[in-house]
């Protein structure tokens, strides 16, 4: 389990825009309302239809969707919670962004070298033990950083003392086997704009349990064409064998 | 000028010159401004119908020729030998315009030999590309004799039919049985954005059998295209041969696929009469039951047309599968908006064009089939030889 986590309290969140605003100058970025995640925007504050608000960030899997079908393992998550993507050695597949379950990774579309780009949580931060730039202007306590086990157990504790301000659901703490984000939701996550269908445990295993199969099976199977092709060649040759003597008899 | 004939073949030379023109005109944009100026691929959907058809058809199209050449070389059924050299020749050609194709759709295509040094064994996509890489490279060396026969080097050419030979047919096999399925298992972590009626656990056994199923029926289609195109004889019964195995491993397909719905409980879907419901009866009724019936029909084995015509439904059919993983479920299951751009349909059709246009050059100029090269060949009419 990684070290770190966020914890986002949805019922203390006011949209103020604070979030977006650190992670746009923490990344060196123009400074902009988002509408949705994209290239430029690694987080979004969702205004939901009831005056709430969601949300929106990489959750940083403990284990990575994207991590395990990089075939070229440009995507990393590191032991302090982040899970980054290397330019140098992306090659562009955009496997990473079919497969996240939470549909995080964006493109550079129109860029002629273009990157994934996505909420890296403040990887030259963490890694120093800062909190998040989110974290760090939030003024609400909506958005928090600290240990994961720590965070859980603030988001347990939140929950046992206002049940009736949240859905009694810790979304990150099971959703693709865990995450390195902690959602204490007020709004069942589908009228968050979160996806409510992610399966409750790891993916990747989802294609590790087929590929770790291939070392078994090809061996099996390369036997059995090699032995099928060394019968019928030895069948040819006794046929062969046989027309020659038949032949000599006949002499 | 004026006989219909030097008129439909002017049409189509026109045709092939004004979309070698367009391909280059959308790869000049697409490497000057990005994948987003030819594309209609977005965040949400960001494969479309270069990886749907271009390289999962692409691939299984070309599983022809692992599959007639184990069929020649590890099982011995010799009489199909004549079968072995086109099929060859399309895998080879189809595994090159899969990987220019990928050349276009991959973002840092320069980056494309990574996956050599960079490894992921965790990763679909990492076994994917080895396989493709290495496998390219055998239906190279498996295509190499008939350059070697062409320019006369008897001698090197039955070096490596003896000697050479079975060892590459086996490992194609291999490292086909590897990255068919594999096509399908890419699709197998993503449970929760595919539509049930195509995800399935077991998508890499789909592929697999559904790719040897393409495979077989392409080489008929090829066949009877050099027929049209450069008059060639049938090998009609070669082909009813083929006809019966694609009905019987068209068969075994079907059975599994609507089994492994039935065991995940997801038949239903396909009763909803909703889109997906539509897209999978067509997929399943016209691309699946209807040339399996036909193909299992000795009157129409024993018409060269109506035989062509049926595998000709099979290979859209299993196109048709392909497409509806990779656009259609993956958009039923997200929400995904998508519809192709113009300019993507120039870089699949340019594609398939060029890959036509070099077949019909090795047809002509290299020993693909028993009778040598076809070069100076009297095209035919088809239908007046098919129905004799």
């Amino acid at each position: 389990m990684s070290k770190y986590a966020l914890l986002f309290d949805q019922s203390l969140c006011i949209g103020c825009g604070a979030c977006e605003q650190a992670c746009q100058s923490e990344h060196d970025q123009k400074p902009h309302k988002p509408t949705k995640l994209d290239h430029e925007s690694y987080t979004w504050v969702e205004s939901l239809s009831d005056g709430q608000y969601a949300r929106h960030l990489c959750m940083s899997c403990e284990d990575p969707t994207c991590v395990s079908v990089c075939p070229v393992a440009a995507l990393e998550k590191s032991s302090f919670g982040p899970v980054t993507w290397d330019a140098k050695k992306c090659m562009g597949c955009r496997y990473c962004m079919m497969a996240c379950p939470f549909g995080i990774p964006t493109y550079e579309w129109y860029s002629t070298n273009p990157r994934v780009r996505k909420c890296d949580m403040c990887v030259h931060r963490v890694t120093r033990d800062l909190p998040t730039a989110c974290a760090s202007v939030c003024p609400t306590g909506a958005t928090n950083f600290g240990e994961r086990e720590a965070m859980l157990k603030e988001a347990k504790r939140r929950l046992a003392a206002n049940p009736e301000r949240y859905t009694g659901e810790i979304y990150g703490e099971k959703e693709a086997g865990g995450t390195s984000v902690l959602m204490l939701l007020s709004k069942p996550a589908e009228q968050s704009g979160l996806p409510d269908n992610v399966p409750q445990q790891d993916l990747p295993h989802l294609t590790w349990n087929v590929l770790e199969k291939l070392p078994q099976i090809i061996p099996v199977w390369g036997a059995f064409l090699g032995g099928m092709y060394w019968l019928g060649a030895r069948k040819e040759a006794v046929a062969e064998a046989e027309k020659k003597e038949r032949g000599g008899h006949n002499d | 000028m004026t006989n219909p004939k030097s008129l439909r073949l002017h049409f189509w030379s026109t045709f092939f010159v004004g979309l070698m023109v367009l391909l280059a005109v959308v790869i000049v944009r697409r490497f000057t401004m990005g994948l987003g100026a030819v594309s209609n691929l977005s965040d949400q959907m960001p494969w479309g119908l270069w990886i749907g058809f271009d390289l999962l058809c692409g691939v299984s199209l070309g599983a022809g020729g692992f599959a007639v050449t184990a069929v020649v070389y590890i099982f011995h059924l010799d009489r199909y030998r004549p079968l072995a050299r086109p099929a060859v020749l399309t895998a080879f050609l189809g595994y090159l315009i899969v990987i220019g194709a990928l050349l276009v759709d991959l973002g840092r295509p320069w980056n494309i030999w990574h996956p050599l040094v960079f490894w992921n064994p965790h990763s679909v996509m990492f076994e994917v590309g080895w396989c493709v890489m290495l496998y390219t490279t055998v239906l190279f060396l498996e295509f190499l004799p008939l350059v070697l026969e062409r320019f006369g080097y008897k001698k090197q050419m039955h070096f490596m039919h003896s000697y050479l030979t079975p060892g590459l047919v086996i490992a194609g096999v291999l490292l086909s049985t590897m990255h068919q399925s594999s096509l399908g298992t890419l699709y197998v972590i993503v449970p929760q954005k595919l539509h049930p009626l195509w995800y399935s656990p077991i998508l890499p056994i789909l592929f697999f059998i559904s790719a040897i199923t393409l495979g077989l029926a392409m080489t008929n289609v090829e066949s009877f295209l050099a027929l049209r195109g450069f008059g060639k004889k049938l090998e009609a019964d070669l082909l009813r041969g083929v006809g019966r195995a694609t009905a019987v491993m068209l068969m075994v397909y079907l059975v599994v696929r609507i089994e492994e719905l039935i065991v995940r409980d997801a038949l239903h879907y396909a009763f909803a009469f909703d889109k997906a419901s539509w897209f999978f009866l067509a997929e399943i009724i016209l691309g699946g039951i209807v040339p399996m019936v036909l193909l299992f029909m000795k009157r129409v084995r024993r018409n060269a047309l109506a035989l062509s015509g049926a595998q000709f439904l099979v290979v859209l059919g299993i196109i048709f599968n392909r497409m509806n993983v990779a656009v259609t479920a993956f958009q039923l299951g997200t929400g995904a908006e998508y519809k192709p751009h113009w300019m993507e349909f120039v870089v699949s059709m340019g594609m398939v064009a060029i890959g036509v246009y070099a077949f019909s050059l090795a047809v002509r100029y290299l020993p693909v089939y028993p009778e040598g090269p076809l070069a100076g060949a009297k095209p035919k009419d088809p239908f007046v030889e098919l129905t004799h």
